[in-house]
């Protein structure tokens, strides 16, 4: 396929005569008899792991199966936060990687996926909430990232109109993150589609994995609602489908899927130009570029998956935004919608092989997946392609449970509905 | 979500607190040769079932009893629900 390249002076040209000059972005492919590379699903993850194996890691014969449209999943459900704001050693280094490829996200793609870098706050509330994000501070920048601690006057700068004078929780000052923001979640999953089609890669939508065939212990390929495909090697990256899909190698995982919502409001005029997280509760918000109000909170807490929640949470969510910020009261909500959440026992991810050869996982992400896109996708198309974990997902292995080394960010246990 | 609680009847799921799937009941044998691969079993993995799933809820801002809930987990729809110690002595979550 020709590769056109997006410019500004091609809008200009193409708007000069009557936009008959864009095409299909990528193409629409049958699937072959054989791969050597075959990516089960077709979000964010599994495209971003399409696009690296074709381009850093130069292979050749990758399929993309998505068993529904291209980023139907949570990569089109999610609140759009990039940040790399975490603590532990196994985390950390990871998700700021991962920051650095969104810092050159879009002129790698040659898309505007709208990449804003408009900060993120996440609020302290008491002297001990102080000192946990000062250490959270220092281990981001000994990471690489940065990292400010705000006091409270700092903050009311930024944003005068929060609830300082909460009387249960008042702001005592912020975590800030300068180099965190938002990104245009469906231009993420579209400028990797089109970024991997252009590399040669099939992505074969509306064909489900139905199976796989394993030989003796190793993968040799998958069984699909379009026929079998052969397969030298398998990575499944199917989000809240995990266990399901595993379930067809014969594995348990050790994640539950769970519902998460998400809400956005109606448009408003420009209020909230970062993220902002709420510290005495679970809430955080930022303002789409439409001007609606997009906010989220806690996951439902039991196990579904149905891709909408209870209003319980939706309650429990707006209530902790009407404690942060009481002017959010005034504003009507559009949208409320649910996607569902890998849920893993210490709340980090798991990008590792199987027991199975020659079939790898990248799973776990909680909800936590989209900020990880690009180094989710790196780091799994290095497994792939080398047969050794990258550098700085080394951590992230299946097995961590059982050999008693859990990357547990919150500290919770097992207990996946609270992390 | 209304929880069928056998003994107070209709109750809202807000009341309860989740806990997870019913395994749970079936706590391994801590003094069996093979209790640390059993315990990893118990405690990390999960069948994680699309479809009909039994499951542990505690009533806590109620009679602060634990059930065994019987529910889709595609639908949420929740077919019954009975007292986690009668489910127990029936034999776990078997």
């Amino acid at each position: 396929m020709p590769a056109v390249a997006y410019s500004g002076f091609r809008v200009i040209r193409e708007s000069l005569t009557g936009h008959r000059g864009w095409k299909p972005v990528w193409r629409d492919p049958q699937p072959q008899p054989a791969y050597d590379f075959i990516i089960v699903g077709g979000g964010g993850h599994g495209l971003a792991t399409a696009y690296y194996l074709a381009t850093v890691f130069r292979q050749a014969r990758i399929a993309v199966l998505e068993k529904s449209w291209l980023g139907s999943g949570n990569i089109g459900r999610n609140t759009t936060i990039i940040r790399s704001n975490y603590l532990l050693p196994g985390n950390e280094p990871f998700y700021e990687f991962s920051m650095k490829l969104w810092e050159n996200l879009e002129q790698e793609l040659n898309f505007n996926a709208m990449v804003s870098q408009r900060g993120i706050l996440n609020l302290i509330h008491s002297d001990g909430q102080r000192d946990a994000y000062r250490r959270r501070g220092n281990a981001m920048i000994l990471a690489g990232a940065d990292a400010e601690l705000l006091d409270r006057e700092q903050v009311r700068a930024m944003y005068p109109w929060l609830n300082f004078d909460n009387a249960r929780f008042p702001i005592k000052g912020g975590l800030l993150q300068r180099r965190a923001g938002t990104a245009r979640h469906d231009g993420v999953a579209w400028g990797y589609a089109r970024g991997a089609d252009r590399a040669g890669v099939d992505l074969i939508q509306n064909c489900e994995v139905t199976g796989f065939r394993i030989e003796n212990g190793r993968i040799r390929g998958v069984e699909t609602s379009r026929g079998p495909i052969a397969a030298g090697k398998v990575g499944v990256a199917v989000a809240g489908s995990s266990g399901r899909v595993m379930a067809m190698a014969g594995m348990r995982l050790p994640i539950e899927s769970h519902v998460l919502q998400a809400f956005v409001t109606e448009g408003l005029k420009p209020a909230i130009d970062g993220v902002i997280t709420f510290g005495a509760g679970h809430f955080y918000v930022s303002q789409s570029d439409k001007g609606g109000l997009v906010f989220g909170g806690d996951i439902d807490g039991y196990n579904s998956y149905a891709q909408r929640g209870n209003l319980a949470v939706i309650e429990d969510v707006t209530q902790g935004g009407m404690a942060l910020m009481p002017m959010i009261g005034r504003a009507r909500l559009l949208r409320v919608w649910g996607g569902i959440m890998d849920m893993s026992m210490d709340g980090s991810p798991i990008i590792d092989r199987t027991p199975v050869e020659g079939l790898y996982l990248n799973a776990g992400w909680c909800y936590g997946g989209f900020k990880a896109t690009p180094a989710s996708g790196y780091a799994f198309a290095h497994l792939l392609a080398t047969g050794t974990p990258h550098d700085t997902a080394r951590l992230m292995r299946l097995d961590r449970f059982e050999r008693g080394y859990p990357i547990d960010e919150k500290g919770m246990g097992a207990t996946p509905n609270l992390h | 979500m209304l929880i069928p609680h056998p003994l107070l009847g209709l109750r809202d799921s807000s009341e309860f607190v989740y806990l997870g799937d019913a395994v749970l009941l079936d706590r391994p044998d801590g003094m069996a040769p093979d209790a640390a691969a059993r315990f990893h079993e118990y405690v990390h993995l999960r069948d994680n079932p699309a479809g009909l799933h039994r499951e542990l809820w505690f009533h806590e801002q109620g009679d602060r009893s634990w059930l065994v809930v019987t529910r889709n987990t595609v639908t949420h729809e929740i077919l019954g629900a009975e007292l986690a110690s009668t489910a127990k002595l029936k034999g776990g979550a078997a």
